[in-house]
């Protein structure tokens, strides 16, 4: 039986690394489609947003949607990549009804972005790199539907021409874990970027998955080296959808490649599908068929020269990214990398607790956020790009526990009120009356009467000091849980003799 | 009133302007030329009559107050390779029968917009691809002369044989045509007509259904070289939704007709002096010559030395394109798609077996050849690297020449039939043209002479990239002294 | 480079052309003959020369990124073969 634990994998005859290179495709957030004029988005009827330069009719001609370049180039400087002046389009020949010109413009010989990195937290909070290799641009396809007939299927261009970005990276991801964070980060710095809306679930960000499995020590040869030999024969697993999806894609290849080869077999390199619903992958073609794309210079098409100054204006104008802002919030909040991680997660969210953290306590305000308000904003099935509960408020709750206005736990009870609607935390204190009891003499008068009623328990409390939590619990519930905890503890204790 | 299809277009539209006549007056004279030689020549593949009069009676309403664009109710044919909306368009091929485009090509748009009035479409080379008209899925083409010395039906040239035929049986004024490689010179030398291939990206390639995209371009076929000034001037514009179409102003090359060529320095190329060319064609060429020295021009013996590797190298870089060009006829969503056929696979191979004709096949497979894994480096890479070496040869002496005047091709109209069992025996008709369009320049040809069989010859004028004006210049000196007036008897 | 009649029977395949067995020899023998011709190519020195793929030698012009086409749905399915509900009709893709 053969199990996946981290990057090494105990088979029957031994242990095994897998070796994993992804290729994502993120949709470019763009109005309109790469090559035409028609409109890019989701919901229109049949082939509604289709030109019929995308539906490749004849005569019609490509023209280049500079926003899309720009958001290659945001993308590419995003990553840490190489920006290249002069890049070209090429055409990748093959046959399917999904592809209307019978050809996909690509970026092959001459891509916008090349080399890059980018760094990723790891679950156990370490970081490892993964090698950019290269970023370009290409269409779509169109999209196919096959449950309409039962003898035909029905074709949709729609998506046919809308701009993608393929980030293509290094062979430098080890395990299931490793290639979700990676697909998480890059999901992340795209948001950041606003050059993909990293959307899932619509497709709009997808990976195709290169595995490979090899003996112990294989990658590490591999590195030294450079031959691709060391790690094995690839399959990629074309479209994976969800984080979950591609994590058990990658441990079912995986286990299927270690079964073959200790079998005795050989991995054919191949492309294969994941089935989600049989939880396994299957072949769809293999290198026998390989496509032969031919690729060649699109004659359409000119080289496509950017000016220094263009790219310079495009990196000036970008937004601090999730590295440098995991950085800084340790920085100059003193947080730790853990806090800082999870709030760097979404861009919206880290804004939200900046703007609540001005002059506040900030690992208060980012329990706050990270707990109490991402909490209900799951609940509602919202994020914090459309949180109803201003920042100010959070930031004034956590003003009223550092006055010991509230405690801790009255302020759990606030913030549902606030959470409802009822006003700012103030206002919800002052309207139920919420407000901590610092008077001692309250609290001095309901100590008293508590010791009274048991004489038995204050007696015992000098040989069993814990025992005292029991009294301080009394007095709260005699003060409807509003006395000042510290308060509580030090009359008691000196009542208590303690 | 005298027969006034024989007109130039400028006179045509000198005489429209002048009202002399109408154009429904014209119109109907072509139309019933038209109908009485369409049935031999097999120059137009569809007539669009009533669209023709719809557009000439609206000409006449301009004109008669006045109005009217630069080509203003002149009546043209159309190579059957510019889409034309609500008018099928085929390419000359069976893949696009009955196809009806939903719009207008930049070209046809803006003859349309001069006032120019539609006859119909015509018939071609199928895809563009042929130098006899002879791989049309519509028949090929007659050309309206004959040798004296023979009976033969003779090919008018390809791929615009329609456009040559029609101007030069006089079944339209003037016609548009498209060059890949020759295909608008070689026809105006085999008919007695003069044709135009501008610079790459004056003409826009938006709506021409597309045979090699970086070799394409739009130009006329005319009875004369003001003609073709004319009407390469309204076919030309800048268009932004062709990305290689040149952001430039189109001059009025008229201007540079009848202006004297003195001192103009005339290039006389070495390497065009090809194995087996006639007699005749190298005593054309003199002659060609001399009337320019005697115009004074200085005549310059100049080396382009990568010549002969101009074809070959195109036969490598057009069937590539095409093949990748041509893959959107899968009869999936226009177009002819088969019956009965078992699998995907299936469909697309038999439809386009069944679409596409033989020469179209060919170089399809030639195409996915050259490009395919292994042999991309050695045929595709290396053709493209021979390409800038011609362009280079060209860039080498223009310091040296004002333009460069040598044979449209290698031998008058041959007999149709007579070329077609040898593919490379047809390719060799675009030895002397293919240049120009590997190396983007304009190139005219103009006729100059008759064969011992009575056959027009042409001569054909290169110029800088940009520079038609001094093309026209040459181009309308040899016209002058060639004082070329023949036309062929009417047999059909 | 000879063809034989298996890489005639490959590329029309890349090129989706239904070849009959017996058009691949003769095929092969005509595709020789002209590969033969433009392998004189071969004699050219072409160290060192950029391969050229454009007549045009300018950089390329970009669009804005504006709505200016679609919403033609009529258009886009009038030539189709088969076409229901707005959609492309073609036979059963299996995948
Ligand atoms: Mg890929
Ligand atoms: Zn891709």
């Amino acid at each position: 039986m053969v199990s996946v634990t981290d990057k090494l994998i105990q088979g029957r005859t031994g242990s095994w690394e897998i070796v994993m290179g992804l290729e994502i495709h993120a949709q470019v957030a763009s109005k309109a489609k790469l090559f035409s004029g028609a409109a890019v988005g989701f919901g229109a009827g049949p082939n509604e947003q289709v030109s019929l330069v995308d539906a490749g009719f004849p005569g019609m001609l490509p023209t280049l949607n500079k926003h899309c370049v720009e958001q290659a180039v945001r993308t590419g400087l995003g990553l840490n990549a190489q920006i290249n002046k002069r890049s070209q389009f090429d055409r990748k020949n093959y046959f399917y009804p999904d592809l209307p010109t019978g050809y996909q413009i690509s970026q092959l010989y001459f891509p916008i972005v090349g080399e890059g990195v980018v760094e990723v937290e790891a679950e156990d909070g370490s970081f490892f790199n993964v090698g950019i290799e290269r970023l370009h641009l290409e269409q779509d396809a169109g999209k196919l539907i096959h449950d309409l007939s039962p003898t035909e299927s029905y074709v949709d261009l729609n998506r046919a021409g809308t701009a993608l970005m393929e980030i293509v990276s290094r062979p430098d991801i080890r395990s299931p874990e490793e290639a979700v964070a990676y697909v998480k980060k890059i999901r992340t710095i795209l948001i950041y970027l606003g050059t993909c809306d990293g959307d899932m679930e619509k497709g709009n960000l997808r990976a195709d998955v290169n595995v490979s499995v090899c003996r112990e020590g294989g990658y590490a040869r591999f590195k030294e080296t450079g031959d691709f030999s060391h790690l094995g024969t690839r399959c990629e697993i074309k479209n994976v959808n969800s984080f979950r999806f591609i994590s058990q894609a990658i441990n079912y290849e995986a286990r299927r490649q270690i079964e073959i080869l200790e079998d005795g077999g050989k991995v054919d390199q191949e492309t294969r599908l994941y089935d989600p619903t049989a939880g396994e992958t299957r072949s769809m073609r293999s290198k026998e068929e390989a496509m032969d794309y031919r690729y060649f210079p699109d004659p359409d098409l000119l080289p496509l020269e950017l000016e220094q100054a263009w790219i310079d204006g495009i990196k000036a104008d970008l937004p601090e990214l999730p590295d440098a802002k995991r950085r800084r919030l340790m920085a100059d909040y003193g947080l730790s990398q853990y806090d800082a991680v999870v709030l760097i997660s979404e861009q919206a969210k880290a804004d939200y607790f900046e703007a609540a953290a001005k002059g506040r306590d900030a690992k208060l305000v980012s329990n706050w956020v990270t707990n109490e308000v991402s909490a209900r904003l799951a609940a509602d099935g919202r994020d914090f790009s459309d949180n109803p509960l201003p920042a100010a408020h959070v930031a004034e709750l956590v003003e009223l526990i550092e006055t010991n206005v509230i405690s801790s736990k009255i302020a759990k009870e606030v913030f549902d009120h606030v959470w409802n609607g009822e006003g700012s935390p103030s206002e919800v204190v002052e309207k139920h009356g919420l407000k901590q009891v610092t008077d001692t003499g309250a609290i001095e008068k309901a100590i008293d009467d508590i010791i009274a009623a048991n004489p038995d328990k204050a007696a015992a409390v000098a040989e069993k000091p814990q025992a005292l939590g029991w009294f301080v619990g009394q007095v709260m519930k005699a003060t409807g849980g509003k006395a000042n905890p510290a308060a509580v503890n030090d009359i008691l204790k000196a009542k208590l003799g303690l | 009133m005298s027969d006034l299809t024989k007109l130039t277009l400028k006179a045509a539209l000198d005489g429209l302007k002048a009202r002399d006549f109408s154009s429904e007056e014209i119109t109907r004279a072509f139309v019933a030329n038209i109908d009485a030689a369409n049935p031999t020549l097999n120059a137009f593949v569809v007539q669009t009559t009533d669209k023709a009069l719809e557009m000439a009676r609206a000409s006449d309403a301009r004109l008669a107050k006045g109005e009217g664009g630069a080509l203003e109710g002149a009546p043209l044919g159309i190579k059957d390779l510019f889409c034309t909306q609500g008018v099928q368009t085929t390419a000359g091929s069976n893949m696009l029968r009955g196809f009806v485009p939903p719009y207008e090509s930049t070209v046809t748009a803006n003859l349309w917009a001069d006032g120019a009035v539609m006859l119909g479409k015509l018939n071609m080379d199928e895809f563009a691809m042929g130098s006899s008209n002879e791989t049309s899925a519509f028949g090929p083409v007659k050309n309206p002369w004959k040798s004296k010395t023979s009976n033969a039906e003779l090919t008018p040239g390809g791929s615009s044989g329609g456009s040559a035929s029609a101007v030069a049986g006089d079944l339209c004024l003037a016609a548009t045509a498209s060059d890949t490689g020759g295909s608008i010179r070689q026809p105006a030398a085999f008919t007695g007509t003069v044709g135009i291939k501008p610079t790459y990206g004056r003409a826009s390639r938006f709506g021409m259904v597309a045979f090699a995209s970086s070799l394409d371009q739009a130009g006329p076929i005319t009875k004369t070289v003001e003609d073709a000034a004319i009407l390469l001037r309204s076919m030309c514009s800048f268009d932004a939704k062709d990305a290689t179409s040149l952001d430039i102003e189109t001059p009025d090359w008229t201007q540079s007709l009848g202006k004297s060529v003195k001192g103009l320095r005339i290039g006389v190329p070495a390497e065009y002096v090809v194995d087996g060319m006639p007699a005749e064609i190298q005593a054309l060429w003199d002659q060609g010559i001399a009337w320019l020295k005697a115009a004074g021009c200085e005549i310059v013996p100049i080396s382009l030395p990568h010549t002969k590797y101009a074809l070959p190298a195109y036969y490598i870089i057009a069937p590539a394109e095409a093949s990748s060009n041509l893959a959107r006829y899968d009869g999936m969503r226009f177009g002819h798609r088969a019956e009965g056929t078992s699998s995907l696979t299936d469909l697309y191979e038999t439809s386009r077996a069944e679409g596409f004709g033989k020469e179209v096949q060919r170089r399809l497979t030639i195409g996915a050849y050259v490009l395919s894994a292994g042999f991309y480096d050695a045929y595709y890479v290396r053709a493209l690297k021979v390409r800038r070496r011609i362009a280079e040869d060209f860039d080498n002496v223009w310091d040296k020449v004002d333009a460069i005047v040598t044979p449209s091709t290698p031998s008058a109209a041959f007999a149709l039939g007579d070329k077609q069992i040898d593919p490379l025996q047809m390719y060799l008709n675009d030895i002397f043209t293919v240049t120009a369009n590997l190396a983007g320049l304009p190139g005219i040809s103009v006729p100059a002479g008759l064969d011992s069989g009575g056959l027009p010859l042409g001569l054909q004028v290169i110029g800088k990239a940009l520079d038609e004006a001094t093309v026209f210049q040459v181009a309308s000196a040899l016209e002058d002294a060639a004082g070329f007036v023949a036309k062929p008897e009417k047999w059909w | 480079m000879a063809i034989d009649a298996a890489t005639v029977r490959k590329v029309a395949h890349l090129a989706r052309i239904k070849t009959p067995e017996d058009r691949l020899e003769p095929l092969a023998k005509e595709l020789n003959g002209i590969l033969a011709w433009i392998e004189q190519l071969d004699e050219v020195d072409i160290d060192g020369v950029e391969p050229m793929t454009s007549n045009v030698a300018q950089a390329m012009r970009l669009r804005d990124d504006v709505v200016t086409d679609g919403g033609k749905v009529e258009a886009v399915l009038s030539n189709a073969p088969r076409s229901a509900d707005g959609f492309f009709v073609v036979p059963k893709v299996v995948e």
